[in-house]
């Protein structure tokens, strides 16, 4: 095996293993923002590193310019995308998990019944 | 290429975990953090699939893909903001 095969492989390894924990607090966690909170975190900084995995293993520039692109507007979009949908969650009144200690926010219309 | 079909079938159990949360969640909110994830799992997919087939120009669909979840999941958390409870 070269290095760039032992890079690749780590890289691409690392960003599958943050998917798959990213799936696994989807999966335990208890209320919605928990929730949106790991799969924004974990899944961002996995899909980012099996990219670049990627991006070592096939290093041409056409590659080069597509998948830095697309690494860009990933780490741009995900925080983005992300907060539109806890804003969501908060203002549709999904309900908080047992564990919350206090909520900043005034109420919203949804919850107010 | 061994530890590349390892990977695709971690991210294929990582798309049965998103489609239970999509079945099953328990508020819509859930669901839209579960295409969120969905959209992940395809874009990180496509581009392991570029490197085992040996396609490289499949990659722009990992640039497309990028755009779709992003949009995706802003039209439908707008969706959720607006509909009434």
């Amino acid at each position: 095996m070269t290095v760039q095969e032992i890079a690749d492989d780590t890289l691409a390894v690392t960003g599958t293993v943050l998917i798959a924990i990213a799936a696994l607090g989807l999966l335990r966690l208890p209320d919605a923002y928990n929730r949106a909170n790991a799969v924004s975190k974990a899944a961002a900084l996995g899909v980012v590193c099996v990219l670049l995995g990627v991006l070592i293993l096939i290093l041409t520039p056409a590659t080069a310019a597509i998948l830095g692109l697309a690494i860009i507007l990933q780490l741009l979009t995900t925080p983005f995308g992300a907060y539109a949908a806890a804003r969501a969650a908060y203002r549709s009144g999904a309900p908080f998990s047992a564990g919350t200690r206090r909520e900043d926010l005034p109420p919203p219309a949804a919850r107010q019944e | 290429m061994i530890v590349i079909d390892v990977l695709l079938v971690i991210l294929t159990a990582v798309l049965a975990v998103v489609i239970w949360r999509l079945l099953t969640g328990p508020t819509d909110a859930d669901r839209v953090v579960a295409v969120d994830l969905a959209f992940v799992v395809f874009v990180a997919g496509t581009a392991l699939l570029a490197v085992r087939l040996r396609a490289p120009s499949a990659l722009i669909l990992v640039l497309a893909a990028t755009l779709v979840g992003f949009l995706a999941t802003v039209a439908l958390a707008h969706l959720l903001e607006r509909r009434s409870p």
